[in-house]
Parts: structure tokens; sequence; C-alpha cells
């Protein structure tokens, strides 16, 4: 018996150890560096002989008067996660809406154009609409000056622009991963649900309401929260749709705002302790939103 | 509402998302097909006037792009087949048994995506260096694996959750040990979790720029995201190529998640519905 209790911790062993062995290698223990380096005054100049310093970097983090401020750039980082993942929810639940009613032909083909956006690798996506929103060649500029007759916007040069165009580039292509849970969702909710409803002569916005939403929340609340969290830190679409923050590093949220102090600026401790402030923001976030919704507790 | 009218807007947003959806890829084709003297135009057409195959060309001749692309699918590879491997194993684990950090374990698998990719940049560069694997592609291909390992790790384990524990007890008592009753009896129904673990793993590799930007400095071992990006620069973009190397890498890509869409919707979202 004891002996098969062994065999049984070695078997579970055996089945974590290498996945936890990598994550440990490339996740945790860079992870308890930047914690340590954060107390730091590790830079360009004090590559190699850094010393604790205290939290200084994190005081810097919330008062050094940076060039964009750290709460414009937090408050637009807070702007772009809220509008991106809305936008991804609303046109994505929608879109599986329209795709699960009983009587739509071709739905395979619609399913799968639609899915296009997520398919295309990030960075092409990034440098495409990139090169769609330059002034005088772009495909957008040439949409609004020859079919709607409106004059043509300076997209990359102005930061209220150029931050417009990263959303819109975001939106694109975060639209298809938010249709295809809800697509999941909705096909397991049982039919009966409905014809019940009907015979109640419920509205079609009372059938919404009361049936398909309860229905699919528990499944979008978990992806509704790690695509708020992978908004909050999508690195590429920022930094390429803007070429690294331009005009003049007013397009900046937190996360390109850490890219360029660690790999431009060589900032080591100040952007190791603004990493910290982002992943306890989301790291209290994530927790208070998964406790209201009650998400995660069927998980264990 | 009428049904004709519904079906009508219905077809209507479909078709307007549709076309949304395709533009920016026709947008690659239109570039990469326009001859060298006429890259910047101002006309809307998909195929334009004098369409040539120039671009395509040049990638092959002239410029490395075979040799990119032959690095960026080994790497791609091999982080599929760890990951396949490693969340499969340790999903299972997650699913099936109790143990000592079990919930902790879960729980740091889901914090490990909070953390900005650019703070495990720096330290892993300094270890990468201390270890010499800058310039490697053992130091890429580890950290590719593990950035996709916590969501496929949660999707494994979501999936199992779904399969009856009967099944293995079956197995045991015609015979198997615990390992052939996962490998033999198990693994197979997880496929659609399968399928989109290998995706994602696979994706995660084959379009990732930053972490490769700062490990494969040496421009032989580049891959392709590093070479796209070459063509790119403040001066003068060479579009015609940057569009036709695009489309290629792109296409194996949506060729892949297309064939597999159908298990997309099953393998992400089954586990979460039983929860």
């Amino acid at each position: 018996m004891s002996s098969s209790r062994t065999n049984q911790k070695l078997f579970i062993l055996a089945l974590v150890g290498p996945a936890f062995l990598i994550l440990a290698a490339v996740v945790f223990y860079p992870f308890v560096y930047s914690l340590i380096i954060s107390f730091s005054n590790m830079s360009l100049r004090h590559i190699k002989d850094w010393t604790l310093v205290g939290p200084i970097q994190y005081v810097k983090v919330f008062t050094e008067d940076t060039q964009p401020d750290f709460y414009i750039i937090f408050l637009k980082t807070i702007i772009w996660t809220v509008v991106n993942v809305t936008l991804h929810v609303l046109i994505g639940v929608f879109l599986a809406l329209i795709l699960n009613q009983k009587d739509i032909r071709g739905k395979w083909l619609f399913r799968i154009l639609l899915i296009l956006p997520w398919a295309v690798p990030q960075y092409i996506v990034a440098l495409t609409w990139r090169g769609m929103f330059n002034y005088e060649y772009g495909a957008i500029n040439l949409l609004i000056t020859q079919y709607l007759g409106l004059p043509a916007v300076e997209w990359l040069k102005s930061p209220t622009e150029a931050f417009i165009a990263c959303i819109i580039t975001n939106v694109w292509l975060g639209f298809p991963f938010m249709m295809v849970i809800a697509l999941g969702a909705l096909q397991s909710i049982p039919h009966e649900l409905y014809e019940a409803a009907d015979i109640d002569g419920a509205s079609w916005w009372h059938k919404l309401r009361h049936i398909t939403i309860p229905l699919i929340r528990p499944v979008m609340v978990p992806a509704i929260t790690l695509g708020t969290v992978w908004t909050f830190n999508n690195l590429n679409i920022v930094w390429l749709v803007s070429n690294a923050g331009e005009p003049s590093d007013n397009t900046h949220i937190l996360v390109s705002f850490v890219y360029k102090a660690a790999f431009n600026l060589y900032r080591y401790g100040y952007a190791a302790a603004l990493s910290m402030v982002i992943f306890a923001i989301l790291l209290v976030f994530s927790l208070a939103f998964m406790r209201r919704t009650k998400a995660t507790e069927a998980a264990y | 509402m009428n049904r004709f009218l519904r079906l009508f807007l219905s077809y209507f947003v479909l078709i307007l998302f549709c076309i949304i959806a395709i533009y920016p890829v026709l947008q690659v084709l239109t570039i990469s097909l326009r001859p060298a003297d006429r890259l910047l135009s101002t006309t809307l057409e998909i195929i334009p006037d004098n369409a040539t195959l120039d671009a395509y060309r040049e990638l092959f001749s002239d410029r490395p792009f075979l040799s990119w692309m032959l690095n960026s699918l080994l790497i791609s590879l091999v982080v599929t087949v760890t990951g396949v491997v490693l969340a499969s194993t340790a999903g299972y684990a997650f699913s099936r048994f109790s143990f000592f950090g079990k919930k902790m374990g879960l729980l740091a698998l889901l914090t490990t995506q909070m953390f900005p990719a650019t703070m495990l940049l720096l330290p892993l560069y300094i270890m990468l260096i201390k270890l010499g694997l800058i310039n490697t592609y053992l130091g890429v291909i580890v950290i590719y694996a593990a950035t996709a390992l916590p969501f496929t790790i949660w999707t494994m384990k979501g999936y199992y959750d779904t399969i009856p524990y009967s099944l293995e007890e079956a197995a045991r008592i015609d015979g198997c040990n615990q390992f052939l009753a996962f490998y033999k009896i198990i693994l197979p129904l997880a496929a659609p979790a399968l399928v989109i673990t290998a995706l994602f793993s696979f994706m995660t590799a084959w379009a990732e720029y930053l972490v490769a930007a700062q490990i494969l400095q040496d421009s032989d071992l580049w891959t392709l995201p590093l070479g796209l990006k070459s063509f790119e620069s403040n001066m003068s973009t060479e579009w015609g190529l940057y569009g036709a190397a695009s489309l290629i890498v792109a296409i194996p890509v949506i060729v892949l998640f297309l064939a597999l869409s159908r298990y997309l919707v099953s393998g992400l979202t089954l586990g979460s519905v039983k929860g």
C-alpha cells in the first residue's frame, strides 16, 4: 500500500515537474530577480556594481517628472484596456448571437472569415495597419477622402489620432477570440429553455436578458479577465503601430513605457519597480473581478 | 421582428464584418503585387495594374528569406512538441490528483499572465548571457515554450475535467498502469484540447518579435519576424518585399487556424462550461 502511494507521488512529480521547472526558470526566477532590482539603483551607469537602495525607484514611479507623466500614461492604459475589451466583448458576443441563429446559411464560411484577424501574426497586423494609417498612401485615408469626402487625418503624427489608430488595430485583431468563446458558450445552452420561453411569449430582449446572458456569463467572465490582463499588457500593438511611442513619446501605455525605460533608456531599477506596480494593479483587479463574479470557484 | 428583416440585417452585419476582417489581408496582397516603380500608390484596387511577382522572386533569390523561414519553422516545431508534452502532462495532474500545492500552482499559473513580459526579459537576458545562451536557439525555445504554458495547462486541465474518471478506473482494472491509462485512454479523448495547445504553442513561437530581437542578434540566426522588421525602416520601407513576406508568413498560420477552427470552439470552452 505504501509503495503504491510512493508510486503515485512519483507519477504526479513526473507529470508536473518538467512544466514547473521550465516555468521556474523562465517566469518565477526572473520575477524574483525583478523584485530585487526594483529596490536597486541598477542602470546603464550601474550595470554591474548596483546596490540595494530601498524603495527609491517606487517613489520615482509615482513622483518623478517623466515625459509623459506616469498618471497620464496610467489613465491612457485604463482607457486603452476598457475600450478594447468592451468592444471585443460587444462585437464578439453580437456576432456569435447572429451566427448562432438556426436559419443562417453558410455559418462555417462566415466563422472562418471572421476568425481571420486572430490568425494573422500580431506583428504583421501591427505593421500592416501602420501602413494603412499612412497619411498620403494609406488605405484608411484613401477610403475617407475618396468615398466619404472627408479631409484626410494625420493618423500617426498627432497623439490622440495615433492612440486611436492603435485602438482600432487592437479591436480588429481581438474580437474573434471573444466570438469563438461566446459561440462555444451559446452552443452549450439547451434549446428547450428558449422553447419554453417562446411558449410563455417572452420577447427577444427577455430571452437575451434572462436566458442567454446569465448562461454564457460563467464562460465569458474568465475570458474577460484574461482578455483584460492580456490587453493591459499588450506591448506589440502600441509599440509597433506607433513606432516606439511616436509622436515624441505621446503614444504609450504602461508596458510600452516600461519597455522604453528598460531597453532604450537602460533604467533597469526604475523599469522593474514600474513592472511591479503593473503586476500589483492587475493582481488586485483580477482577484476583485473574479471574486465579485465568482468565476473560478467551480474550477477547483 | 419579422423573419425577412431579421435575416436581412443578420447577413448585412456578417458580410460587413467579413469585409472588415478580410480587407487588411487583401491590402498586404495588393502591396506585394505592385511593380517596384508604383509602390506608393493612391488607388484602392486590389489587383494593381501591371501586377508582378518580382517581390516574391527577390525574397527567395536575393534575400535570406528561406533561411529565416527554416529557422522559424525549426524553433516553432520544437516549441510545439515541448508545449504539448508539458501541458498535457501537467494539466492531467492538475485535473486528476490532489497534491501539495495544487491550488497554489493553479493560481500561480494564472498570475504569470499578469507579469509584464518586459519585466521578465531583462533578468532572462542576464541569465542567458551568464549561461552563454545569447545567439542560440535553445534560449529562445525555452522562453517560448514557457510563454504559452500557463494558458495551455489551464486549457488541458479544463478539458480533462470533462472526461469521466471511471474510464481510467476501467483501464486500471484491465491491467493498465497509471501512465498507460493516461496515455492510451485519456490522451486520445482530449484531442481537441491538444490541438488548441499545439496551435497556441506554434503561434507563440512563429509570431514573436520582441524576445527574438533581444536574443538573436546574429543575423544568420534571424527568425521571420526579425527579417520582416528589417524591411521596415524609418528612411525607406521596402513595402513590396514586406508585403510578399508577410503573406507567405501568414498563409500557413491562417490555413492551420481555419483547418482547426471546429476544434477551437470545443477545445477552448468545453472546460470552462463544465467548470
